[in-house]
C-alpha cells in the first residue's frame, strides 16, 4: 500500500501512521454537547466505500494528510494536508 | 440423527450414504417471532440459545452468504478468559464455561482444545501488568499462574532466550484457555439451531429495517420482506451498514485483520503462546498448520484483505521469538472485518428503537466470545433485560465514560 | 530413465545426492523430481490423511505429492518440493510423514479404515467421555497429522528483503511474458520479468514445440543487454498487494552447497507502474478409481521431464486424456524412443492418429500397483480392458493460473468453451492478463497477447509500445470435453495433497454443505500445500454435479497470497534476534557498561538497572546504596531518554495552554513548571516539565514512553486545529545528553564542574550556564524528592560530562544510581510514571483534577468532564505501606479486609512497589475505589501469583518529605 504525500510524494504505507476518520478534525466549540463530543470521538459513518481519514507522514515530514480513500477496493483517490485544508483554520 | 463414534462406524460400513442434512434449508417465511440478522458464530449462538433458553423456536437467521461466512471462519481460533477489567472479566468467563460444555451441547465436535494460553513479558513493568492480569482472573474465578524462566524454557523449549531483541522475563498462562476449531463451531450451532426448529436462511440480505412508531416490525431482504417484532444485528464488521439502515451511528470503525497459516508440520508448538512486545501469536492447529497472526493493518478497511507492512512486521515478531520458524512456510493469509470500538470492549444493548437490538464491537476478539455473545443476546432480545455477565457492554458507554479499555490506548478505534 | 540428447541438464556436470539415505547421481540443472525419476525412483512420499504411497504428479510448484525434507548443516526445511528443488553436490533429502519407512508405513493403516474417516468424520465423534479430547483423541491425531517435521532449533542461515521498483513487472517469462518484455523494453520501459523457474522459457522449455529454446535464449539475449531489464529467476511473485506492490519470493541460496554468503532466499517487495500475468496454466488432473498411484502423472509434466531433463517417467507408458492437447505427449514420447502402450481419450470422436492403440470414449476405472502403478483398467464402447503400464499421463484440460489476478477478491468468470477460470480486465489495478493466464492456450496466441497486453500497459502509463514481430509459432485450437471424474465405486481422488476423493466432495453435498465455501472446509479439499492448485476446478465441478447447479453460479473459493508457500524466514528476514526492533543507546551507555551496570530495556532505549560496587551480591543491596547515596550525598543518572521537544514562536504560549491542562502562557521566563497532558477522550496522555526558555521558546519534556506519541499529538493539534498560529516545534531528544544530578550535595558537585558558580537557583527555574567550556542547560527539577538539577549539553559532550559528574561525586561520596534507585526514589516522593499513568487514568484519579484549568480551553478537558471519569467508584491514587515487613508486588488486588476475596469485592490493585531504604518498609503506590477518603484505613493486599496476603495501610502517596522542604532547599 502507498500513499502520496503532498510534501514528499509516493512513499510506502510503512512511512504513514493512522489515526482514524476525518471526524476527529471536527472538534466541538466550547460549551458543546456531549453528544457533540460523542460524535467526534466514538460514533463513525464507517463507509464500506469512499472514506476521508487521517494518516500522518511520521517518518517523513511530519505532516498530518486528509486521505480520500476507498475501504473496499483500497484505492487512494486523493491527499491533501491537514493544515492547508479549507476552513481548517482555527 | 445424533452423532458419535458408533455411527461413524456403522455408517462407515453402510458406505456413508445415512448421513443427512446437517441442517435444512427452508425458504423464508413471512413472519417470525424473532430474526437474527447475521449467520456466523454469534448469530448462529444467539438463534440457538433464544431457541434453547427461551423457548423461542420461530424465529429466523438471515445470512448474506453461506453459513459462518465471517469472521467465525477466519481467525486464529483462541478461545482464553484472561481479561482484567470488570464487565469483560465475568463476560468471558462465562463464556470459557461455555465451551467447556459446547460438545456435549451441541453434539458437534468443535475440536476445543483447552492446551494452555501463554502471555510473554519482557519487562519488570510487563511482569507487574501481567500479575495484575493474572489476579484479576482468579478473582474472577478462573485460573491464571506465573511462569518462571525455567519453567518456560522447560514448556517453550523453542524461543531464543538469548539474541531475541526483548528478553523473556517471564509469562503468564491460564491452562483452561486454547483452541477450538473455528468452522466447526459455526456448524455446530447451526446444526443444534436447525434442530430446535430455528430457520437458517443463506444468501439473504438485509436491506431495510422496517419500523412504525419507533418499534421495529420487520426487515426487508433480497430475499423478500420479513415480519418480526424483534430483530437483533448481529453482523460484525458490517456492523455500521446495518445498523445504518435503521438510522444509527455506531461507535465502530471497520478494519482488517490478518492471519496465517504455514503448511502442515508435524507437532512442534503445543501451547498458544502471545508476545506482546511483537504482537504476535501462534498455535499449532490439529491438522498440522501453524496459526498466527498479529495487529491489524492500522487503516479502516472491508476488503477482508491486508498489505504487506503488516504481514512482514509479524514474521518478524516470529523471528525474534522463535527463529526454528523461518523453516516453515506460510501456506495462507486471509483477513477479516473487525468491528472496532473506541475502548475495545463490545457492545450488546438495546438501540433507540424498540425491538431492535445490537451485538456488535468484537474488536478482534470475537471468536472467543461466540458463545457467551449468543447466549446474552438471546437473553437480552426474549427478556429486554441485559444479561448479568455483560451489563456493562451499553451502547452509551462512550458517552458516559464509563468506558472497558483493557489496552488504555482511548478512543482510537484502531488502537484496541 | 535418461534420453540421449534431451533435455536442458548439463551432463558434463554430474551431481551426487542423497534420498532417503541412499546416494543417487544426477546432472546440474535437474530437480530432485527429475533426478530421482533418471534414477528409476517412484516411491517419493506418504499422503497426508490415508498414508497412501505416493510418487511424483507434476513439474512444478503446484506438486501436492513429492515433498520431502532437505537437510543441511543440521537443519532441515520440511515439505520442499522434489519438482522445484535443485540439486547439489551434497544434498540430503528425506522422505517425511512415514513411519517406520518410505516403503512401510505402519499408518497406512489408515487407509483400510478409510470407510470411518470420510470428510469431517472428525466433527461426530471423540466427544466422549469429554476429557478423552486433551487427554487422547487429540494427541493421537495430531501426532498422525501433519506433514515434515520442524526443528526445535535456532535458524542459523540468513534471508534477505529487498525492495524494487519499475514500470512494468511481468510474472511469468513463457511465450506471452517474454513477448510482453521484449516489447516494453524496446519501447525503453524499465522492466522486470520474474520467472519462478531456475530457467527462463517457461512451457517453450517443455512443450516440445517448434518455437523452442533456441527462440528463448535469442529473445533472452536480446533482453539481457537491454540496462531497462532486469531478469529474475527462481523468482516467484506470490502475491499482489495495493498500489501496485507485488511481494516476490526469490531462490538465492537454496539450490547450491553451504554457500554461507549468500541467504537462503530473498523476499522482494516489487512497486511496478503495471504489471502483465503471464503465469500461464496447469494441467489437471481426471479423477478416477485409484489415480494417485506413483506412476500416474500429469501429462505436461512428462513433457516437462523429456524436454527440459531428458528423462522420462516409465518404459510403457499409457495415455488418459479429454484433450487434443495432451496427446502431444504420447506422440513425443513414442518419437523419444519410448514405448506408448495405449491412449485412452474420452472423447469418441476423437482422432486416433497415433502409432499405437488408441480408445475412444474410453475411461481409466481403476489401477494396481502398490508403490508404483503395474496395470490400469479402461473401459470403451468395445467393453472392459486391461493394460499392463508402469506410468500413466492423464490430462483433464487446462486451468488458467489466475490466482494473482484475484489477490484483491475479485472473482475469475467462467468459460464453458474452454471448461477454465479466467482473469477479467481490472481484478487487480494495472495488471493485465496474457496468454494461457488468460485462458489464451496456443503459442501463438499467447505470443500475440503477450505484446498486446505489453503495449496496453505502457499506454496507462502514457507511453507508446510497438508489438514486434511474432516469431511463427503453433496456434492449434483447444478442444476439449469436460471430464471432471469418472464414476467409480472406489475412493477416486480429487485433492492428493489432503487425499479428498469424489466421494468426500459428494457426502458435504448430501450433509448440507453446499456452497462451495462449505464444501471446501469440510472436506478440507485445497486446503493442503498446493492450496488446491491441481484440485479446486475439479472439485467445485464435482460439487456443482451432485448439487445440481453450474459450475459459474457454484463459484470458486477465495484466492490468497501467497501465490506459493513463503518461508517465515524470508518474509520475516532482519528480524531475528536484535534486528525486530531497533536499539537505542545513550551518551552514557558505554560508561555504565564499564561500571559493571547491567543495561535493561526500556522501550527502545537501554538504561542501567544499577550500578554494583565490589561485594554487592544482589540488585537490592546496589539499590539500597544508591538511594542511601542519593538521599545523604549526591547521584548523578543519565536521563537522556525523557523526550524533548523545543516549542518556538510568538504563538508557543498560547499553543501550550491548549495542550496542557494548566496554564504555560504565565511561565515567567526563566522558570519551569510542571505540566498536565490530556488525550482529547479526557484521559491522561503524559506528564513533564516544561521550561520557559524566553518570551516565544519553550522546551517540553515528556516521559520517555510517551515521547513519539506526544510529539503526534503536538503535531495533530497544531495542524488540525491551529494551523495558522504561529508555532513550530522539533523533537531534540536526540540533540541532547541530560543528567539529573541529586542529592543534598548536589549544587556542591555542579560546581565544582561549572565554568560559573551557582549560587541562589530556586527550585523549578532553569538557567544557560557553561560547563567545562560547554554551553550547557541547567534546570532545577527533581525526580527523587532531593534538591535535584538535569543538566543538559549537546550529545557530543554527554559521555565526557557524565564520566567528569562520577568522577567528582565519587570524591563526594556520591556516584551513579540506576533505573531500580530512581524508581524507588520516584515512589517515596510519591511520583507518577507510566506504571500508573496507563491510559485508563483521569487527572481526577491521580488528584489532579484542579490542575484542569477552569479558564480556558484544552485538549481533552470537555471530554474528561464525562461522569464516568469522576467519583468515588473510581480507584484514585494512595500510597501502601504492609503493616508488617512482608514484600509486596505491584499487580497486586485490594480488598476490604471483611470481604471474601472475589472480582465483586475488587476495591483496587497496585501500580508500582519498592523497598524503601529510608523508610525501612516497602512501600507501593496503588488505585483504590475513592482511596482519598481512605488515608490511615486498611485493605487486604492480595496478590495470588506472588502467594501474597498481607494487610496494608493506606496512606498518602507522598511518602518523603510531603512538604517539600528538601526538594525547594
Amino acid at each position: 500500500m502507498r500513499l502520496t504525500c503532498p510534501l514528499c510524494g509516493p512513499r510506502d504505507r510503512r512511512e504513514f501512521y493512522y489515526s482514524g476518520t476525518e471526524d476527529y478534525l471536527n472538534r466541538p466549540p466550547e460549551g458543546a454537547s456531549i453528544e457533540a463530543w460523542d460524535d467526534m470521538l466514538h460514533l463513525r459513518t464507517n463507509p464500506a466505500g469512499v472514506t476521508k481519514d487521517l494518516w500522518y507522514h511520521e517518518t517523513g515530514c511530519g505532516s498530518w494528510l486528509l486521505v480520500t480513500r476507498n475501504t473496499v477496493t483500497h484505492a487512494v483517490l486523493a491527499t491533501e494536508l491537514v493544515a492547508a485544508r479549507k476552513g481548517g483554520a482555527a | 440423527m445424533r452423532y458419535s463414534g458408533w455411527k461413524v462406524i456403522t455408517e462407515g460400513l453402510l458406505g456413508n450414504t445415512g448421513w443427512g442434512r446437517a441442517w435444512r434449508d427452508p425458504a423464508p417465511k413471512a413472519e417470525y417471532d424473532a430474526i437474527v440478522i447475521g449467520g456466523g458464530g454469534h448469530g448462529l449462538a444467539t438463534a440457538y440459545y433464544l431457541a434453547k433458553n427461551h423457548g423461542l423456536t420461530n424465529i429466523a437467521v438471515l445470512e448474506k452468504g453461506y453459513l459462518g461466512s465471517g469472521n467465525i471462519g477466519r481467525n486464529t481460533t483462541i478461545v482464553r478468559a484472561n481479561y482484567f477489567l470488570p464487565g469483560n472479566s465475568e463476560f468471558y468467563s462465562h463464556s470459557l464455561k461455555l465451551w467447556e460444555k459446547l460438545e456435549g451441547e451441541l453434539n458437534y465436535n468443535v475440536m476445543h482444545s483447552q492446551r494452555g494460553h501463554i502471555i510473554l513479558f519482557h519487562s519488570d513493568g510487563q511482569r507487574d501488568a501481567a500479575v495484575r492480569r493474572g489476579n484479576a482472573i482468579v478473582n474472577q474465578g478462573d485460573d491464571a499462574e506465573l511462569l518462571s524462566v525455567a519453567q518456560l524454557k522447560d514448556m517453550l523449549p523453542y524461543l531464543d532466550y538469548n539474541q531475541t531483541r526483548f528478553p523473556i522475563y517471564g509469562g503468564l498462562i491460564q491452562r483452561r484457555a486454547g483452541t477450538a476449531r473455528h468452522d466447526a463451531v459455526a456448524w455446530g450451532y447451526a446444526r443444534a439451531a436447525d434442530k430446535l426448529g430455528v430457520d437458517l436462511i443463506q444468501n439473504c440480505e438485509v436491506t431495510g429495517i422496517d419500523t412504525v412508531d419507533g418499534k421495529v416490525v420487520g426487515v426487508q431482504t433480497t430475499r423478500g420482506p420479513i415480519r418480526a417484532k424483534k430483530v437483533g444485528m448481529v453482523v460484525a464488521g458490517r456492523s455500521s451498514q446495518v445498523a445504518a439502515m435503521a438510522g444509527m451511528r455506531l461507535p465502530i470503525e471497520s478494519h482488517v485483520l490478518q492471519a496465517f497459516v504455514t503448511e502442515g508440520l508435524k507437532p512442534v508448538i503445543d501451547h498458544v503462546v502471545s508476545y506482546g512486545m511483537g504482537h504476535f501469536y501462534i498455535s499449532q492447529s490439529d491438522k498440522g498448520g501453524l496459526v498466527f497472526g498479529g495487529d491489524i493493518d492500522m487503516y479502516s478497511s472491508y476488503a477482508s484483505r491486508g498489505n504487506l507492512p503488516m504481514v512482514e512486521h509479524v514474521m518478524e515478531a516470529g523471528m525474534t521469538l522463535m527463529p526454528m520458524l523461518a523453516r516453515a512456510r506460510v501456506l495462507r493469509s486471509w483477513g477479516g472485518i473487525m468491528d472496532m470500538t473506541p475502548d475495545g470492549s463490545p457492545i450488546i444493548d438495546k438501540t433507540h428503537i424498540d425491538g431492535l437490538f445490537v451485538d456488535a464491537g468484537w474488536n478482534y476478539g470475537g471468536f472467543k466470545a461466540a458463545p457467551a455473545s449468543g447466549w446474552c443476546m438471546a437473553h437480552l432480545m426474549a427478556t429486554g433485560q441485559s444479561h448479568e455477565v455483560a451489563r456493562r457492554f451499553r451502547l452509551d458507554r462512550f458517552r458516559t465514560g464509563h468506558v472497558m479499555d483493557e489496552e488504555g490506548t482511548g478512543s482510537q478505534h484502531n488502537l484496541h | 530413465m535418461r534420453i540421449a540428447g534431451k533435455g536442458l541438464i548439463d551432463r558434463t556436470k554430474p551431481v551426487t545426492f542423497t534420498f532417503d539415505g541412499k546416494t543417487y547421481s544426477g546432472f546440474q540443472g535437474d530437480t530432485l523430481a527429475s533426478a530421482l525419476m533418471a534414477n528409476g525412483v517412484r516411491l517419493v512420499g506418504r499422503s497426508f490423511k490415508y498414508h497412501r504411497p505416493r510418487g511424483i504428479l507434476t513439474a512444478g510448484p503446484e506438486e501436492p505429492n513429492a515433498m520431502v525434507e532437505v537437510l543441511d548443516g543440521g537443519s532441515q526445511s520440511p515439505n520442499t518440493r522434489a519438482t522445484v528443488q535443485e540439486i547439489y553436490d551434497g544434498m540430503a533429502a528425506q522422505s517425511q510423514n512415514r513411519w517406520p519407512s518410505l516403503r512401510y508405513d505402519l499408518l497406512s493403516i489408515n487407509d483400510l479404515a478409510a470407510p470411518f474417516l470420510s470428510a469431517g468424520f472428525y466433527y461426530k465423534t471423540f466427544m466422549w467421555p469429554r476429557a478423552f479430547w486433551e487427554a487422547l483423541y487429540e494427541p493421537i491425531i495430531r501426532r498422525a497429522a501433519g506433514l515434515g517435521r520442524l526443528k526445535r532449533q535456532i535458524e542459523t542461515a540468513s534471508y534477505e528483503k529487498a525492495f524494487a521498483f519499475c514500470d512494468l513487472l511481468v510474472i511469468g517469462s513463457g511465450p506471452a511474458g517474454l513477448m510482453a518484455a521484449l516489447t516494453a523494453a524496446r519501447a525503453g520501459a524499465d522492466v522486470i520479468l520474474a520467472e519462478q523457474d531456475s530457467l527462463m522459457g517457461g512451457r517453450l522449455l517443455s512443450d516440445g514445440g517448434t518455437l523452442g529454446a533456441p527462440w528463448v535464449e535469442a529473445t533472452l539475449t536480446e533482453l539481457r543487454a537491454l540496462p531497462n531489464v532486469r531478469l529474475m529467476p527462481r523468482t516467484t511473485v506470490v502475491g499482489a498487494y495495493d498500489q501496485g506492490t507485488y511481494a516476490a519470493l526469490e531462490r538465492v541460496g537454496l539450490h547450491r552447497p553451504a554457500a554461507p554468503h549468500l541467504p537462503r532466499e530473498c523476499f522482494w517487495r516489487i512497486v511496478a507502474g503495471q504489471a502483465i500475468l503471464a503465469t500461464g496454466a496447469l494441467e489437471r488432473p481426471i479423477a478416477f478409481e485409484n489415480n494417485d498411484r506413483p506412476g500416474i502423472m500429469l501429462a505436461s509434466a512428462a513433457l516437462s521431464y523429456l524436454n527440459r531433463f531428458g528423462v522420462v517417467p516409465g518404459q510403457k507408458v499409457t495415455l488418459f486424456a479429454n484433450n487434443d492437447n495432451a496427446r502431444h505427449a504420447a506422440r513425443q514420447l513414442m518419437a523419444a524412443g519410448v514405448q506408448v502402450a495405449a491412449i485412452l481419450d474420452s472423447r469418441a470422436d476423437a482422432s486416433a492418429v497415433e502409432d499405437c492403440p488408441v480408445y475412444l470414449g474410453a475411461a481409466v476405472t481403476d489401477t494396481k500397483g502398490r508403490h508404483g502403478l503395474t496395470q490400469i483398467s479402461g473401459t470403451h464402447a468395445g467393453g472392459d480392458f486391461k493394460i499392463d503400464t508402469d506410468c500413466l499421463l492423464m490430462s483433464g484440460g487446462w486451468n488458467p493460473l489466475v490466482n494473482i489476478a484475484c489477490h484483491q477478491n475479485a472473482r475469475p468468470t467462467w468459460r464453458e468453451d474452454i471448461a477454465a477460470f479466467v482473469p477479467q480486465a481490472g481484478m487487480v489495478p494495472g495488471l493485465h492478463a496474457a496468454g494461457s493466464a488468460n485462458g489464451a492456450f496456443s503459442t501463438h496466441a499467447a505470443l500475440r497477447e503477450g505484446a498486446d497486453a505489453a503495449v496496453m500497459a505502457l499506454d496507462a502509463m502514457g507511453r507508446s509500445a510497438k508489438a514486434p514481430d511474432l516469431p511463427q509459432a503453433e496456434d492449434a485450437p483447444y478442444r476439449l470435453q469436460h471430464l471432471w471424474a469418472v464414476p467409480a465405486k472406489g475412493r477416486a481422488w480429487l485433492d492428493f495433497a489432503n487425499d479428498v476423493t469424489v466421494k468426500d466432495v459428494k457426502l458435504a453435498a448430501q450433509e448440507g454443505y453446499t456452497s462451495v465455501e462449505h464444501m471446501k472446509r469440510y472436506t478440507t479439499q485445497g486446503m493442503a500445500p498446493d492450496q488446491g492448485k491441481n484440485s479446486n476446478v475439479s472439485a467445485l465441478a464435482v460439487l456443482a454435479d451432485a448439487t445440481g447447479r453450474g459450475i459459474a453460479e457454484t463459484g470458486t473459493t477465495t484466492f490468497r497470497a501467497p501465490f506459493t508457500p513463503v518461508s517465515i524466514g524470508a518474509m520475516g528476514a532482519g528480524g531475528q534476534g536484535a534486528g525486530f526492533a531497533p536499539q537505542r543507546f545513550m551518551t552514557s551507555d558505554q560508561a555504565s557498561r564499564d561500571r559493571g551496570a547491567p543495561m535493561i530495556e526500556a522501550g527502545l532505549w537501554y538504561r542501567p538497572s544499577y550500578f554494583p560496587k565490589p561485594g554487592e551480591t544482589t540488585w537490592r543491596q546496589s539499590c539500597d546504596r544508591e538511594v542511601l547515596m542519593v538521599r545523604s550525598s549526591v547521584g548523578v543518572a543519565d536521563v537522556s531518554t525523557l523526550g524533548k521537544i523545543d516549542i518556538q514562536g510568538p504563538d508557543a504560549a498560547r499553543f501550550l495552554d491548549f495542550v496542557y491542562t494548566n496554564t504555560f502562557s504565565t511561565l515567567p521566563v526563566g522558570r519551569v513548571r510542571y505540566g498536565l497532558m490530556l488525550r482529547e477522550d479526557g484521559f491522561v496522555l503524559d506528564d513533564g516539565t516544561t521550561a520557559r526558555l524566553g518570551e516565544n521558546h519553550y522546551l517540553m519534556t515528556t516521559t520517555t514512553a510517551a515521547a513519539g506519541q506526544v510529539m503526534r499529538h503536538l503535531d495533530f493539534v497544531h495542524q488540525a486545529y491551529c494551523p495558522t498560529w504561529q508555532v513550530r516545534f522539533i523533537s531534540v531528544t536526540e540533540s541532547w545528553a541530560q543528567f539529573a544530578v541529586a542529592g543534598p550535595l548536589a549544587k556542591m558537585l555542579l560546581n565544582a564542574l561549572l565554568d560559573e558558580r551557582i549560587e541562589d537557583f530556586p527550585f523549578m527555574t532553569h538557567a544557560e550556564v557553561s560547563v567545562e567550556g560547554v554551553k550547557a542547560r541547567l534546570f532545577r527539577i527533581s525526580f527523587s524528592g532531593e534538591e535535584g538539577y538535569e543538566i543538559a549539553v549537546p550529545t557530543a559532550y554527554g559521555e565526557a560530562l557524565f564520566r567528569d559528574l562520577l568522577a567528582k561525586a565519587e570524591t563526594l561520596g556520591g556516584g551513579a544510581y540506576g533505573m531500580e534507585a530512581l524508581n524507588v526514589m520516584r515512589i517515596e516522593k510519591g511520583f507518577i510514571t507510566h506504571a500508573e499513568i496507563h491510559g485508563r487514568i483521569t487527572a481526577f484519579d491521580i488528584g489532579m483534577a484542579k490542575m484542569v484549568a477552569s479558564k480556558k480551553d484544552c485538549i481533552g478537558k470537555a471530554a474528561s468532564q464525562r461522569p464516568g471519569l469522576h467519583g468515588p467508584e473510581r480507584e484514585q491514587l494512595v500510597g501502601l505501606r504492609p503493616v508488617t515487613k512482608t514484600e509486596i508486588g505491584a499487580g497486586a488486588h485490594l480488598f476490604n479486609p471483611a470481604d471474601k476475596v472475589e472480582r465483586v469485592n475488587d476495591q483496587g490493585y497496585v501500580t508500582s512497589v519498592c523497598w524503601s531504604p529510608v523508610f525501612e518498609s516497602y512501600l507501593g503506590l496503588a488505585f483504590l475505589k475513592d482511596g482519598r477518603a481512605r488515608h490511615g484505613q486498611r485493605v487486604r493486599l492480595v496478590d495470588h501469583m506472588r502467594k501474597t496476603d498481607v494487610l496494608c495501610e493506606v496512606t498518602d502517596p507522598v511518602f518523603l518529605d510531603p512538604e517539600g522542604a528538601k526538594l525547594r532547599a
